[in-house]
């Protein structure tokens, strides 16, 4: 699984909060000029992590249930999901390098 | 850490930038644009450029991108990196990265500006949470809600008229008693049902402990307060230039815009600022693209006649 692939309220439990290793969720809309950014850099982290850690992407407008219960009000937002919880979070564009230490503190 | 040779180096990755960027590329020079965030700078936040000559409307990141892809096709590189620093090494350039050390014959800053925050308490821990600099990204959160803008100027007016497409009503709340915005945006946001205005009033507070629930205003001139419950405050009260990391390098006035004179020479050789980061930039996309265009023929020519030997 190389490329981040979309996850929905119907499969959000089964996908992210039972899943076994960290999960970064990445919160978009197409209307947004910032996520437009983010989502390539999110690509590059999920061929770097393969395996490791499994990257997913939510469309807020068609998931708004999910974008609701994390208090979504700002995107692009990252989470970091780890063991059902939500661990850590990244809102606006940031570096990768930002976003990969992020990350290696949800695998440390 | 490596170290990369190239001609010129754009830092930033605004209109003046991709400007620059093209310009440079078209001239043959081996060129780099250091970007440390998103491509189009402020651009890439308005909803819409109406004001670029020859575009009649267009989404301001979709403008970036096209510049973007204008530049690249020519030849230009793209970095996503934050430059620390800038220094003289012989008779080039040297701009460090955490990453890198970009080597350059010429340097065009085109670093831009960021917008201010308000500073006020309650403003750091709920930005994500109803505070936002960008109502493109953040109103459609807020459906049928009650928000505020806080500003006068052309940012506050098209940011706030395109919140009243998602919100239930749009409170602006600004300092003086007169809008700086242009006539035509002033005209819309009057004449849109959805806004209203509060004249001569502070932020003095953002309420809220897990989402913003209100905010605590001040009138200037009564020094009356008073509370105002919504669910999103929308800041944009100016900027302020990203030339931080040059002080000490180049000379600036006390806002930290770079002295430059009509070719965007710093005085430094082979060293131009472009954009919103030099002094008396109109702020516009058209004049910033202009600014970067100069300063890239200017580099030109700076090359052309300090390095031609090396040739």
């Amino acid at each position: 699984m190389a490329k981040p692939v979309e996850v929905t309220d119907a499969n959000f439990d089964e996908e992210v909060l039972k899943a076994e290793t960290p999960v970064l969720v990445d919160f978009w809309a197409p209307w947004c000029g910032p996520c437009r950014m983010v989502a390539p850099v999110v690509e590059q982290l999920a061929e770097e992590y393969d395996g490791r850690v499994k990257f997913l992407k939510l469309n807020t407008d068609d998931n708004v249930n999910t974008a609701a219960k994390y208090g979504i009000r700002s995107i692009p937002t990252l989470l970091m999901f780890k063991g059902g919880e939500p661990v850590d979070q990244i809102i606006g564009f940031r570096p990768k390098g930002d976003l990969k230490k992020t990350v290696d503190k949800a695998l440390a | 850490m490596a170290r990369l040779d190239y001609e010129i180096v754009i830092i930033g990755g605004g209109p003046a930038g991709l400007a620059a960027g093209l310009y440079a590329a078209r001239a043959r020079r081996k060129t780099a644009l250091v970007e440390k965030g998103v491509i189009g700078g402020q651009i890439a936040l308005t909803e819409l450029v109406e004001n670029y000559p020859g575009i009649p409307s267009v989404n301001g990141f979709d403008l970036a991108e096209t510049m973007l892809k204008q530049a690249e096709s020519y030849g230009t590189e793209t970095r996503y990196e934050e430059v620390a620093s800038v220094e003289r090494e012989g008779k080039t350039w040297v701009v460090r990265t955490p990453e890198d050390e970009l080597v350059a014959k010429a340097v065009i800053i085109t670093a831009g500006a960021d917008y201010n925050k308000l500073g006020v308490p309650g403003e750091e821990l709920l930005t994500g949470r109803g505070v936002s600099y960008c109502a493109t990204c953040d109103a459609a959160f807020f459906k049928d809600q009650h928000v505020v803008v806080v500003g006068g100027g052309d940012a506050a007016m098209d940011e706030g008229l395109f919140t009243t497409r998602h919100v239930g009503k749009v409170t602006v709340v600004h300092r003086r008693d007169t809008l700086r915005a242009s006539a035509i945006l002033q005209e819309r946001a009057f004449a849109n049902p959805k806004m209203e205005f509060i004249w001569n009033t502070v932020v003095e507070e953002i309420l809220g402990e897990k989402e913003v629930t209100g905010v605590r205003l001040r009138n200037v001139e009564t020094g009356k307060e008073s509370t105002l419950d919504v669910g999103a405050v929308f800041v944009f009260i100016g900027q302020h230039p990203n030339t931080d990391f040059l002080k000490g390098l180049v000379e600036m006035d006390k806002g930290g815009h770079i002295l430059v004179n009509e070719w965007m020479e710093t005085g430094l050789p082979g060293l131009y600022a472009a954009g919103d980061a030099r002094q008396n930039s109109a702020r516009q996309v058209v004049s910033s693209a202009g600014d970067g265009a100069t300063a890239a023929i200017a580099a030109e020519h700076y090359i052309a006649a300090n390095f031609a030997a090396e040739e």
